[in-house]
């Protein structure tokens, strides 16, 4: 039998320290709020499952939960197609690639709260240069603060400018990666673009979009910056996604226990979902 | 030293059942090295890890349908769990 040298297992300590310190520990302490009431001054009661049956219950959760498939499914429907095709059109070599790739990477260095605040003014509907040119002057009625709809469409159209990039760069590193000899064969093949799209692009392309589309479903599924700044989650309840209702039972009304056992069932759909996604895309590379 | 973390014996009991599990495997997998790939009934390659995290995500999701459509007890969803897990390892 062969000896394998262990001591890499060395290497990742710290790491693994790390994040029991700051992901397991207090994941744990999650685990023991959500069976527990208590009134502050770290003083428990016990209530068994309660604020699970509760909560499982409750036309809250419900709503909240299906506003963050609904956001998490359009903002996934629009931003990986779109990434796709603008990467599809950008520049493969010359002076333009650098120029396009720094534009489309500028939108994802700014601060979250940042990109919520900047919108958040942009969109109003008096002075806001969007809100503005909406109302006054094509004279289309748009008012996030009191439509619903408008809210929706402003949340949503802030999180494509702000992650579409992150498909376009993932795929654009796919694309750039397919050697010249495929375009060739496929050309010599008479072969269509669309073609040369489904069975060249989109396979070799395959890896990466599995990233994206995970990257994209976990931090669409856990926003919660970019909506509060933006909407606050109004107007009345119509953008508060689950987060958003979370923070509110756990810091607005310190319901710690209610807010830990909602914790521990977004952590369980969030890791079904991205297992479901990660396994299905990775599926036919195992064979 | 763990006060603030509030803990209760059935949490405590939990926690030991999850890492007693997650000693098990990684003791067998020590003892039979390999992981014990395999393609099982549900077209998926899974190996022991596989398995157990299947099994755990599975009984999570049995226990809280079962909360949401039956509420109290919960022997039920106990039974149906411990048969999802010898079907986890047995066959998937």
């Amino acid at each position: 039998m062969k000896t394998e040298n262990q001591k890499a297992w060395f290497f990742v300590l710290p790491v693994l320290l790390l994040v029991a310190f700051n992901a397991l520990i207090p994941m744990m302490t999650v685990v023991n709020y959500s069976v527990q009431e208590t009134f502050g001054n770290n003083v428990f009661f016990f209530e068994g499952l309660r604020w699970f049956e509760q909560l499982l219950n409750s036309e809250r959760f419900h709503a909240a939960l299906g506003r963050q498939f609904m956001f998490t499914g359009i903002i996934l429907a629009i931003e990986i197609p779109l990434g796709i095709i603008i990467a599809l059109s950008m520049p493969r070599q010359g002076f333009w690639v650098p120029v396009c790739l720094v534009l489309m990477a500028l939108p994802m260095l700014i601060p979250w709260n940042v990109v919520g605040a900047m919108w958040n003014i942009f969109a109003l509907p008096d002075i806001g240069l969007l809100g503005y040119l909406m109302n006054t002057t094509l004279g289309i009625n748009y008012d996030m603060t009191q439509s619903p709809f408008a809210a929706w469409a402003t949340i949503i159209t802030m999180d494509v400018w702000h992650w579409t990039s992150l498909v376009v760069l993932l795929s654009y590193a796919g694309l750039v990666s397919i050697p010249d000899a495929y375009y060739q064969a496929a050309k010599i093949d008479g072969a269509s673009p669309f073609k040369v799209f489904r069975y060249i692009q989109l396979p070799k392309m395959k890896q990466v979009l599995t990233i994206a589309i995970l990257l994209r479903f976990m931090d669409s599924f856990n926003i919660y910056t970019e909506p509060f700044v933006l909407t606050g989650g109004g107007p009345g309840n119509s953008t508060t996604l689950l987060s958003i209702d979370l923070v509110k039972i756990a810091l607005g009304q310190f319901d710690l226990g209610p807010a830990a056992a909602m914790s521990l069932i977004y952590f369980a759909i969030t890791l079904l979902v991205s297992w479901l996604f990660y396994t299905l895309m990775t599926k036919d590379d195992a064979k | 030293m763990f006060g603030w973390m509030a803990w209760t014996w059935p949490t405590i009991l939990f926690f030991c059942g999850l890492f007693t599990a997650m000693a098990i495997i990684t003791f067998i997998e020590i003892r039979y090295p390999g992981t014990s790939e395999r393609k099982g009934v549900l077209g998926l390659t899974t190996t022991r890890g596989d398995r157990l995290f299947l099994s755990l995500l599975g009984a999570a999701y049995i226990f809280l349908a079962w909360i949401f459509f039956f509420g109290m007890p919960l022997w039920g969803p106990l039974a149906i769990s411990i048969g999802w897990g010898v079907f986890c390892f047995w066959k998937v």
